[in-house]
């Protein structure tokens, strides 16, 4: 599996350590002991979508520049759709 | 008919030809008490045991593929109940004693084999925390033996006990331990519960969930609708796809875990043995061959076969603790799709939709809890409320801070 990081070019994927499913952070600003603030922090912490296909996720690049990406695989195939800096997307980060 | 060694007699003398199949090719009624989703040992089970001790037979098990064709089928079949915490100790003790009385129970050879599980410690802490665990498992009344390196050498003169890195400094030993043949294991649950009147309906997958008003009425198949006010899934690493039909989150995500078999030699392991400096356990089954596996898959995956890279690693754990093993081919390998949860522990619970049931998050240990799952499960589609071995494996207890988390490794599912 070859993983495109837009900073080093095409390295193997032994060179990066994944972290999972690329989901926003709960408002840190809003009252954290709210009900619905508990709620947003068990969904992040524990809820997964986990789906069968398009997956868009955090990955290391551990053994190289040391930056997050963001990349969309398919979690059937392992095709990879795209890895963008987690820095420069924030788009990507939230959806 | 009933398998005894008379009919044994009787079909070797007539060139097996009365032998009969062992469930019926069953279509769909229109409606039924019971459907569960999902034909691998736990829906089987949970459909044995709601028409055998809860008196539900009207039950039908929906399965998308061939019965077993799933994680049931593709198991390193490791049968234990060492386990640390107390809300999952005596859940694994109950389906150790059903292990135990399976093959009466279905009238079926499961192959249930008692050889023993030898857990291998490699430092004085971890020693200690074998202690801690085999105290724990004795209080609860499970059977554990913490043994020295000399008593390890006499169950496994083979492994390498000098390795500079991983020296062996004892084991803990659970005797009644061992492995089941995960194939008859769902054979013997299929033939039990079909004798009952349940319909195992193969090629049959669920593409819906339907409510109305908050409650269960059906699940849409391939086959058509099928009504039913009752509904359990038991999908492993399908469950988060399952659910989703009912516009369902779980705490879980699907990871590939791999298995993979040498050719046959003659007998070597007689017990299963498990390395504990880094994740590697082996066993060999009755053909000779030596079975093992390692680690998951990194990352989210449901195709159902693992990575080269993953392949390298185990085989790397294997030669430091049995180097003896790089002389033998791999014939085979495979992988399943595990459904990990965030704690590592198990899910039998009700679920927001009324008559809705969810068994899932066995992570890569649910081959152990076909008996004890299928049982608990049966209890709470049944009486509405769960068994007592299995309250604690709520849905809502990463919300209330109950998770049961027998690794201490938090909410990372390729951790546990
Ligand atoms: C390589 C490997 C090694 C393992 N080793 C061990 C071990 O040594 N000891 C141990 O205790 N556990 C082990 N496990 C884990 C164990 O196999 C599983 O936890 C257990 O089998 C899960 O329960 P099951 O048998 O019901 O799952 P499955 O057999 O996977 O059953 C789920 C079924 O649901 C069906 N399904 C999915 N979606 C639908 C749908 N929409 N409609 C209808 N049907 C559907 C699937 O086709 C499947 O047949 C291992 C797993 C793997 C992959
Ligand atoms: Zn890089």
């Amino acid at each position: 599996m070859l993983i495109n990081c837009p900073y080093c070019g095409p390295r193997d994927l032994l060179e990066f350590t994944v972290k999972g499913e690329a989901r926003a952070r709960p408002d840190a600003a809003a009252d954290l002991d709210s009900e619905a603030s508990r709620a947003g922090f068990v969904d992040a912490v524990y809820l997964r979508d986990n789906p069968a296909g398009r997956h868009k996720e955090h990955w290391l690049h551990a053994s190289g520049c040391q930056s997050w990406l963001v990349i969309e695989r398919d979690t059937r195939t392992h095709e990879i759709f795209g890895a963008s800096l987690v820095a420069s997307d924030a788009e990507g980060a939230k959806s | 008919m009933t398998f005894s060694g008379f009919q044994l007699l009787r079909n070797a003398l007539n060139g097996g030809t009365g032998w009969t199949p062992h469930w019926r090719k069953a279509e769909p009624k229109p409606a039924y008490d019971v459907v569960i989703v999902g034909g691998g040992g736990h829906g089987l089970a949970t459909a044995h045991y709601l028409a055998k001790d809860f008196g539900v037979n009207n039950v039908a098990v929906i399965e998308k593929g061939w019965i077993g064709s799933g994680n049931a089928g593709r198991n390193t079949t490791i049968i234990r109940s060492n386990y640390l915490l107390p809300g999952n100790i005596p859940f694994y003790e109950l389906g150790m004693k059903l292990w135990e009385g399976l093959e009466q129970d279905l009238n079926y050879n499961a192959m249930v084999s008692q050889r023993g599980v030898l857990n291998l410690c490699h430092s004085d802490a971890q020693r200690d925390a074998f202690a801690r665990r085999g105290n724990a498992m004795r209080l609860h009344g499970v059977d554990a033996e913490l043994i020295d390196r000399e008593a390890v050498r006499g169950m496994a003169p083979y492994l390498d006990f000098d390795n500079a890195r991983f020296p062996i400094i004892g084991g803990l030993v659970q005797r009644r331990g061992g492995t089941a043949r995960h194939d008859a294991v769902v054979w013997g649950y299929a033939r039990a519960a079909d004798k009952r009147g349940v319909d195992i309906i193969e090629n049959c997958e669920a593409t819906g969930l339907r409510s109305e008003g908050g409650k269960i009425v059906g699940v849409e198949t391939t086959k058509g609708f099928v009504g039913a006010n009752r509904v359990g899934l038991s999908v492993a690493g399908n469950s988060s796809r399952v659910a989703a039909l009912a516009d369902m989150r779980l705490p879980i995500e699907t990871y590939a875990l791999q298995a993979f078999v040498t050719e046959s030699i003659k007998p070597l392991i007689d017990c299963v043995v498990t390395f504990g400096a880094g994740h590697f356990y082996i066993s060999q089954s009755d053909k000779g061959s030596l079975v093992f596996g390692g680690d998951l898959d990194p990352f989210p995956s449901y195709a159902q076969r693992g990575s080269l890279h993953v392949f390298s690693d185990v085989a790397e754990n294997a030669m430091a603790v049995m180097p003896m093993l790089g002389r033998l081919r791999i014939l085979r390998s495979w992988g399943g799709v595990m459904d990990m949860s965030m704690d590592g522990s198990p899910i039998i619970d009700a679920t927001p939709i009324e008559g809705l049931f969810f068994n899932g998050g066995w992570c890569y240990g649910g081959f152990k809890a076909t008996p004890a799952a299928g049982f608990c499960f049966a209890h709470l589609i049944a009486k509405g409320e769960p068994h007592q071995a299995a309250a604690p494996f709520r849905l809502d207890r990463f919300a209330t801070g109950r998770v049961i988390d027998e690794k201490g490794v938090g909410a990372t599912p390729n951790l546990h």
